[in-house]
C-alpha cells in the first residue's frame, strides 16, 4: 500500500476551483515531483495535503483518512509540510526555529537531532544564535527543511524549495534534498524548476490548470517532448 | 548585580515595601495616584499576553476590566444584598473574564492584525453598552448611575479601607492597597515570566510570527490563541476585581474605548514582548499625567503670568507628541526585550 493515495482530491476557493480532481500516489521512500505553471494548483494541492485548505476527496496516508485529522495532528503521524515562502519564525534564533520543529515531540532525542541537524546543514550551525530573519533567502530554507525535519517526519512535502534563489543555492537546496531522502525520508515535491525536479525524482506528475496532464518516471518525462516544450525551454 | 539574583530580588522588595512611604511625603494623593499605577501595570500585562506574546490585536481589552470590576461590584454590594468575601470574588474575576476572553477569541480565529483589532474594538462597546443598559426590564447594573458602596476589600478580617494601627504607628489605607495591589502585580509578573518560558508562550511567538508556520509545527492554534485571550482577559478580570474594592464605585463611563488605547500605549511604548518594558510604560503613562496635572498650571504661571492652556488639553497634546516621538525614534517600544539575551540563549543549546 502507498504511503500517500489520493484519489479525485479538490480544492476550491470559493466558486473557484483550484484542483480538479487529481489522483496520485506516493510509495514510501521514494522522491515524487510535481510540476507545472504558475497556477496549475500545485501549491494548493500541497496545502490541502497538509490541512490548511478545506478538502473533498480521498485522501488516505498511511492508510488512514485525512478527513478526521486536523493540521496540527498531522506532524506527530509524520507529515510535514515546508511551506512556499520558507515561513521561518523571524523573530526567533535559528536553534529556537529548529526547537519549534520539535514542538510536538517529548521525547529525549531532540538534543541529538538537532546536532543531527547541523552535520547535515552547516550553514546554520555557525548561524546557530542568530535571528532567522537576518538569514539570507537560500539559509532561511534550509532552516525551513531543517525545521521540518527536526519533526521526524515520514513524509516530507516541500513547496518550491527553489522560488527565488541564486542557482549556486538551489543547487545546494537540492543537495540537502538528496541527502534527506537518502536517510530514508519520503518526498512529494512542488516544483517550478522541472529540470532540476526531474533530476532527483523517481517519478513525476505535471499539473495544468488543476489537472494531472502526465503522469510518468522522471527519466520518461524528461525525455517526454511536451515537457521538454513546455517546462524545459526546449 | 545579574551575578547576585538573590541580591537583586530582596532589593527590589524592599523598594517595593518602602515606595509608598517615599512618594507619601509628598501626600497621599501620590499613593493613589501609585496604587491605580498598579492596576494599570495589571492591565498592561495581561494585554501584553495578547499583544505582545501572540501579536493579536485587541482594542477592546478594558472590557474584561470591566466584567471584573463588575463581577465584584454586584457579588459584594447592596445591589444584590449579597457580601461575599474578597478571596473567593477575585478567582471568579478571572474565570468569569477569561470566560468572556475565550467568546470574543472564538469568533475572530480567523482574523488577524486590522480586522481583528476592530472586532475587537466593537467587542469592549458592546460591553460598556450592555452595562450602561442593564438597569431594564431587570435591574443588573445599575445603568449609567453604575453601582456605589461596593464592600472595600478585607484580607483577614482587615478592612483596607481604614487606617491601620500596628504598634502605634498609624498607616492608612492606601498604603494598604499598595502592598495588595504590589502583591498581586508580582504574582501576574510571575505568572506572565513562567508562560513566557513554557510550552505555550513559545507557540504564541510562533502564532505571532507565522501562523501558517506554527500550524506546520503542529501547533494546535485555535486552541493556543483562545488561551492567550483567556490568558490575558483573566489578568484583566481580577485588575477590574480590584479597582471595584479599591473604588467602591463603578459605572460604565470608567470602561470607555479611551482607556482601552491607554492600555494598549503602555504595552506599545513600553517594549511589547517585555515583561520590564511593559512594566515600565504602565508606570510612566499611569504617572506622568498626574505629574503633568500638578505641575502645568504653576509652570505656566511662572513663565507667561497667566494660564494659557489649560493642563487638560496640553495634556494630551503633550501625549500625542510623546507617542510620536517614541514611535518614530524607538518603534520597538522605550525597553524592548534585548535581542543579545535571545542571541545568547541560541548559542548554549
Amino acid at each position: 500500500m502507498a504511503l500517500l493515495e489520493v484519489n479525485n482530491l479538490e480544492v476550491h476557493y470559493g466558486g473557484i476551483a483550484a484542483v480538479k480532481g487529481i489522483s496520485f500516489s506516493v510509495e514510501a521512500g521514494e522522491i515524487v515531483c510535481l510540476i507545472g505553471a504558475n497556477g496549475a494548483g500545485k501549491t494548493s494541492t500541497l496545502k490541502a495535503l497538509a490541512r490548511l485548505l478545506p478538502i473533498k476527496g480521498d485522501i488516505r496516508y498511511g492508510g488512514e483518512s485525512l478527513d478526521k485529522l486536523p493540521s496540527h495532528a498531522l506532524v506527530s503521524r509524520g507529515l510535514a509540510l515546508v511551506p512556499e515562502g520558507r515561513g521561518v519564525f523571524a523573530r526567533l534564533s535559528v536553534a529556537e526555529n529548529l526547537d519549534m520543529g520539535a514542538y510536538h515531540r517529548s521525547d529525549n532525542g531532540i538534543a541529538a537531532d538537532l546536532q543531527r541537524m547541523y552535520e547535515l546543514l552547516p550553514r546554520l550551525k555557525e548561524r546557530e544564535g542568530q535571528l532567522a530573519g537576518t538569514l539570507s533567502g537560500g539559509e532561511q530554507q534550509m532552516l525551513a527543511i531543517g525545521r521540518a525535519l527536526m519533526g521526524r517526519p515520514k513524509l516530507l512535502l516541500l513547496d518550491e524549495p527553489s522560488m527565488g534563489l541564486a542557482p549556486l543555492m538551489v543547487q545546494k537546496i537540492f543537495d540537502v534534498i538528496r541527502d534527506v531522502a537518502a536517510q530514508g525520508v519520503t518526498i512529494l515535491l512542488v516544483e517550478q524548476n522541472a529540470r532540476l525536479a526531474l533530476d532527483v525524482c523517481s517519478r513525476g506528475y505535471v499539473m495544468e490548470s488543476g489537472r494531472i496532464t502526465i503522469a510518468d518516471s522522471a527519466t520518461a518525462l524528461a525525455a517526454d517532448p511536451r515537457v521538454r516544450a513546455a517546462y524545459l525551454g526546449e | 548585580m545579574k551575578r547576585y539574583p538573590q541580591l537583586r530580588m530582596l532589593a527590589t522588595i524592599a523598594l517595593l515595601l518602602l515606595l509608598p512611604f517615599a512618594v507619601g511625603t509628598m501626600g497621599n494623593a501620590w499613593v493613589r495616584i501609585l496604587d491605580f499605577a498598579l492596576l494599570y501595570i495589571m492591565l498592561a500585562l495581561g494585554l501584553n499576553i495578547v499583544v505582545g506574546f501572540a501579536g493579536l490585536l485587541d482594542l477592546g481589552y478594558i472590557a474584561f476590566y470591566g466584567v471584573g470590576a463588575y463581577t465584584y461590584a454586584l457579588l459584594a454590594s447592596p445591589q444584590f444584598g449579597v457580601h461575599w468575601p474578597v478571596w473567593l470574588i477575585l478567582p471568579l474575576c478571572a474565570a468569569i473574564a477569561g470566560l468572556f476572553g475565550a467568546l470574543l477569541g472564538a469568533p475572530t480565529l480567523r482574523l488577524r492584525g486590522d480586522y481583528l483589532a476592530i472586532v475587537t474594538l466593537g467587542f469592549g462597546e458592546i460591553i460598556r453598552i450592555f452595562l450602561n443598559n442593564l438597569n431594564s426590564p431587570v435591574n443588573i447594573t445599575n445603568g449609567p448611575q453604575g453601582i456605589a458602596s461596593i464592600d472595600p476589600i478585607a484580607v483577614a478580617g482587615v478592612s483596607l479601607s481604614r487606617t491601620l494601627n500596628v504598634f502605634g504607628f498609624e498607616v492608612h489605607g492606601l498604603y494598604l492597597y499598595y502592598y495588595l495591589f504590589a502583591f498581586v502585580a508580582l504574582l501576574i509578573v510571575v505568572v506572565s515570566a513562567r508562560l513566557q518560558d513554557s510550552r505555550i508562550g513559545r507557540a504564541w511567538v510562533a502564532i505571532r510570527e507565522d501562523e501558517v508556520a506554527a500550524k506546520a509545527c503542529g501547533i494546535n492554534t485555535r486552541n493556543v490563541k483562545l488561551l492567550a485571550f483567556a490568558m490575558g482577559a483573566s489578568f484583566g478580570g481580577v485588575a477590574g476585581g480590584l479597582f471595584a474594592g479599591f473604588q467602591g464605585f463603578v459605572s460604565p463611563e470608567s470602561f470607555s474605548l479611551l482607556e482601552s488605547i491607554m492600555v494598549l500605549c503602555m504595552v506599545v511604548i513600553g517594549g511589547m514582548g517585555h515583561i520590564g518594558g511593559v512594566i515600565f510604560g504602565g508606570l510612566l503613562l499611569a504617572v506622568m499625567p498626574e505629574i503633568f496635572r500638578y505641575s502645568a498650571v504653576p509652570a505656566q504661571q511662572a513663565l507667561f503670568g497667566k494660564v494659557v492652556i489649560d493642563p487638560e488639553s496640553l495634556r494630551m497634546l503633550l501625549f500625542g507628541l510623546a507617542l510620536i516621538v517614541v514611535m518614530l525614534y524607538r518603534p520597538a517600544g522605550l525597553w524592548p526585550e534585548p535581542r543579545h539575551r535571545r542571541e545568547l540563549a541560541g548559542k548554549k543549546s
